[in-house]
């Protein structure tokens, strides 16, 4: 496959940034988009031109750090993967593809595709725990039973990667979905009831001072999400709100 | 006289860790405010380690290099962690997780240690539940068990195919409360480029800042390296790209001696190569050989048709296919343990009978089980004469149940529906089990220097066992540095802030810089990646599953030549002040070049096979290992003296002496 890249470029945190075109040839099916990055930044080095930067890992997707918005959708057109499980089977000879970094005020550029999203750390730095000791001196693990509905809700909300997709494809850029996720995984537990009037008002005090955007209910972050997350879980996060804005 | 002083207490097994705990030195609480650990790497290991000095009351630095710690590669461990609960109730003990981990790992392993790693299990599994760790649940709301790596027990819990996600979001969910109350500094984007020594101990590490590429200096009374295996020196592993070496071999090169760098786990079920582009190989759970069928054809004509394309597996008749670990293996079957499975598939395809594009693939089928769970499901629900169809559609439901979410990740990567057609797999590298040498206490030969998690070499001998890994990460966190680096810390209550403006920091920060600017100057024709893979094809074909002599002097020459290219031939775009991905790989690469050829010296050494470890001439006559407990009952530990091949082996010879050596046998 031949592919024409319309990848944004951008030196650091001050600079404006702008497309740039590349063309690359020899690109196979079974390559991922990843792969196929590193074929391009391959060609450049050899032309002596600073390769693309954008950040990726674990390239099975799982450690969320890849984040590419492609011809307009986060992680690209497949659903319920991330940018690293993006086979290039799902684009065809001579297709232009757009390449950009996630966006979002929350999530400055720092160069080329790579953003900082500290700010999803800081939301989980407020609250997103339980005040226990790590010293092992708990009571045994059996000792409190646990509904397997509740806790394969939990389960599902603590699939979250936190790779900033959904803030990426929400037209506000609102980071309701991470923050829900968190805030329900330990609010379905009773280990977590203890805190969970404190941890939701911390939560989405902090994701409000990081400049994230409101929630309209219009459903783009789970539709984008690679792990599928549930938009129950921001109905959750309004639930226990009100309740510990009521009651605290 | 070995110069390796293991601190081994005294006294009988199960009370050794008890005693130890009694007896060492504690820091008072007042006292910890005033001194500071640095923690590199936030896995399992890292990341549990900072949090527990956090709360007890020390001042923590932490470095990874990834954008939050919540990303390191912990997190991609799929199918569980072992403890000795005996919640089922099936014979389980702290006794037999010890005994299974050190015939696991073929008698490579210290007794003591491993010992230890069993009798905290337990407390791993409350602790995580406490911090709200999602793990399975029974309907009854109990917590769940399945069986894991040919263990005649049931002690593996488990949170779907994501348990090391659900048990990293753990660890630092417990950093986040220790950085929410200003007890952790987390620096993320940094890499550590040095360790620094004052007085012959560890005081703090030389960092870059990946985003301004600053060089920073940072103190501490204790550096604990938590970085994680050196897999990737294969070039394609199941690792994170961004799995180096660098934290541990710079502490090597500052005086940690090396433990057994050729013992290395090649895991059996992986999705094979598909092309020459390709950067990393992608794990499918262990658990799916309880179900499935491994084969190859019988024939060399059928394999040679099929890699042709022209014919397709389904087409070949049950006559004709090879399953060939039932074949050699009736005792335990497509059930042996890792390193067994991964040899036996080597031997397959390197006598022609390998199957995709590459030749470089065996087969894992599930037609049988879909047929016989097809059957129990329609006779279960009171179909009596199931058409075969049905069967078929029931028995896929089964197995979707039960491996749903590997399926379909299959089918994501592959292209192909492994419900419909046998799936491909390939051995890939995807532990090591060497690491820096540590004593009881995980602390490295280097005073206030601790390895812990894959960093270090201690408990899973010459080969790990399944669910394994993450226990042990959160055993060395949560319950052992805890207390054992107090012990150590307790003659620095009076020490004070260790300064960065000694001589000592001002030479390691220069030495850093230089090392950077060394790397800009080759101004070379080839980029790192051209590198790093060169060294992958020689590691992979020469010390990869099996090894023999000839080859490893070769792989020591090639990789020395290839190093010698390197520091000549390698060009690095862009500059050094600002982020700049490729620097970052010339580094690591820079070390890996070094670290490999340390590691064909050791498996050319190690005159036996064990575990992972597989030496051609030393098998028995139907292609087992053959084990020398006589000359290699002990662990290699090896001292840098300049260059990698002159390494200086010191011995740790292993004792025995609750458990009687045997050969392995899966018969």
């Amino acid at each position: 496959m031949k592919l024409k890249l319309k990848v944004w470029r951008q030196e650091d945190a001050q600079d404006k940034g702008g497309f740039k075109n590349y063309d690359v040839d020899g690109i196979d099916g079974d390559m991922s988009f990843l792969e196929m990055l590193d074929v391009l930044n391959n060609n450049l080095v050899n032309e002596g031109i600073d390769p693309v930067e954008f950040d990726h890992d674990c390239r099975e997707g799982i450690c969320g750090s890849c984040s590419l918005q492609i011809n307009g959708e986060p992680h690209g057109p497949d659903r319920r993967i991330t940018t690293c499980q993006l086979h290039m089977r799902k684009f065809k000879d001579g297709d232009e593809i757009v390449i950009e970094p996630f966006r979002a005020t929350a999530f400055p550029v720092i160069k080329d595709l790579v953003i900082d999203r500290s700010a999803f750390d800081r939301i989980q730095h407020a609250g997103g725990y339980i005040s226990v000791n790590t010293s092992g001196n708990t009571q045994d693990a059996n000792s409190i039973p646990i509904d397997k509905q509740d806790a394969d809700d939990s389960f599902y909300a603590a699939t979250c990667i936190g790779c900033g997709a959904c803030v990426a494809a929400c037209k506000n850029a609102s980071a309701m979905l991470f923050t829900s996720a968190k805030v329900s995984q330990f609010a379905l537990l009773p280990q977590g009831k203890i805190e969970a009037h404190e941890r939701v008002l911390e939560m989405v005090h902090q994701m409000d001072k990081e400049g994230f955007g409101n929630c309209t209910n219009t459903g783009a972050c789970e539709i984008e999400c690679p792990k599928g997350i549930s938009l129950e879980n921001i109905a959750r996060l309004n639930r226990e709100y009100l309740s510990a804005s009521v009651f605290s | 006289m070995s110069v390796l002083e293991s601190k081994i207490p005294e006294g009988p097994i199960e009370k050794k860790w008890t005693k130890h705990k009694n007896e060492i030195n504690l820091v008072n609480p007042a006292n910890k405010r005033n001194i500071d650990i640095i923690v590199v790497g936030t896995g399992l290991a890292g990341g549990s380690a900072a949090a527990t000095f956090a709360e007890l009351g020390y001042n923590v630095k932490t470095f990874c290099y990834q954008d939050s710690p919540r990303r390191a590669h912990s997190i991609a461990a799929q199918g569980g962690i072992n403890a000795s609960k005996n919640y089922q109730g099936d014979g389980d003990s702290d006794y037999r997780l010890f005994y299974d981990t050190v015939k696991g790992g073929d008698y490579r392993s210290r007794e003591a240690n491993v010992y230890r790693l069993a009798e905290v299990s337990s407390n791993i599994i409350d602790q995580c539940v406490a911090q709200g760790v999602p793990f399975a649940r029974e309907y009854g709301g109990l917590l769940d068990n399945r069986s894991f790596g040919g263990v005649l027990v049931s002690r593996t819990f488990y949170a779907k195919g994501q348990t090391g996600q659900q048990l990293l979001l753990g660890a630092y969910s417990a950093m986040n409360r220790q950085i929410n109350r200003g007890k952790i500094q987390s620096f993320n984007r940094h890499e550590m480029m040095d360790l620094v020594l004052v007085d012959g101990k560890a005081r703090g590490i030389i960092a870059r800042d990946l985003v301004s590429g600053n060089i920073e200096r940072h103190s501490a009374h204790a550096v604990v390296l938590a970085s994680g295996g050196y897999g990737n020196v294969f070039y394609l592993s199941t690792n994170a790209m961004g799995s180096n070496v660098m934290a541990a071999w710079r502490a090597h090169k500052k005086g940690a001696f090396f433990a057994n760098p050729c013992f290395t786990q090649i895991h059996p079920t992986c999705i094979p190569v598909s092309g020459d582009l390709q950067s990393k190989l992608t794990l499918m759970s262990e658990s799916l050989r309880n179900d499935g069928r491994i084969w190859v054809p019988k024939h060399e004509k059928d394999a040679k048709a099929i890699r042709e394309g022209k014919l397709k597996p389904t087409e070949i008749a049950e006559e004709d296919r090879d399953y060939y670990l039932e074949r050699r293996y009736p005792a335990f079957g497509n059930l042996v343990p890792r390193d067994v499975a991964s040899r036996a598939a080597k031997e397959r395809c390197d006598e022609g009978y390998g199957v995709n594009k590459t030749g470089q693939a065996v087969y894992l089928d599930f037609k049988a089980a879909i047929e016989r769970y097809g059957k129990e499901k329609a006779f279960t629900s009171g179909h009596k004469n199931p058409s075969k169809e049905e069967i078929i559609r029931l028995g896929e439901q089964v197995v979707e149940s039960k491996y749903g979410n590997l399926f379909e990740m299959y089918e994501k990567i592959t292209d192909q529906n492994p419900y419909k057609t046998p799936m491909m797999i390939f051995p890939a590298v995807h532990y090591t089990m060497g690491g820096l040498w540590v004593d009881y206490n995980l602390m490295t030969t280097i005073p206030g220097c601790y390895a812990a998690g894959e960093a270090n070499f201690s408990d899973h001998g010459a080969n790990r066992l399944g669910a394994s890994a993450l226990m042990q990460g959160l055993a060395d966190g949560y319950f052992v540095l805890p207390y054992t680096i107090g012990d150590y810390l307790a003659e620095d209550i009076r020490t004070g802030t260790i300064s960065t403006e000694t001589e000592e920091f001002v030479t390691a920060e220069k030495e850093v810089k230089e090392r950077i600017q060394k790397l800009f100057d080759a101004k070379g024709k080839n980029p790192v990646d051209y590198y790093h893979k060169k060294l992958g094809r020689i590691m992979w074909d020469k010390c990869g599953m099996s090894r023999n002599e000839k080859e490893l002097k070769e792989a020591m020459e090639e990789i020395k030549e290839l190093r010698e290219d390197f520091w000549k031939n390698v060009r690095i775009t862009g500059k050094a002040e600002t982020k700049n991905a490729e620097l970052e790989k010339a580094g690591r690469v820079a070390d890996f070049l070094e670290l490999g050829e340390l590691f064909a010296k050791d498996a050319l050494e190690r005159n036996e096979s064990c575990g992972g470890h597989f030496r051609e001439e030393y098998q028995t006559e139907d292609g087992e290992a053959l084990r020398d407990d006589e000359n290699f009952r002990f662990v290699s530990a090896w001292e840098y003296v300049g260059n990698p091949r002159d390494a200086k082996l010191h011995k740790e010879q292993l004792e025995f002496e609750n458990i009687e050596l045997k050969t392995r046998s899966y018969k």
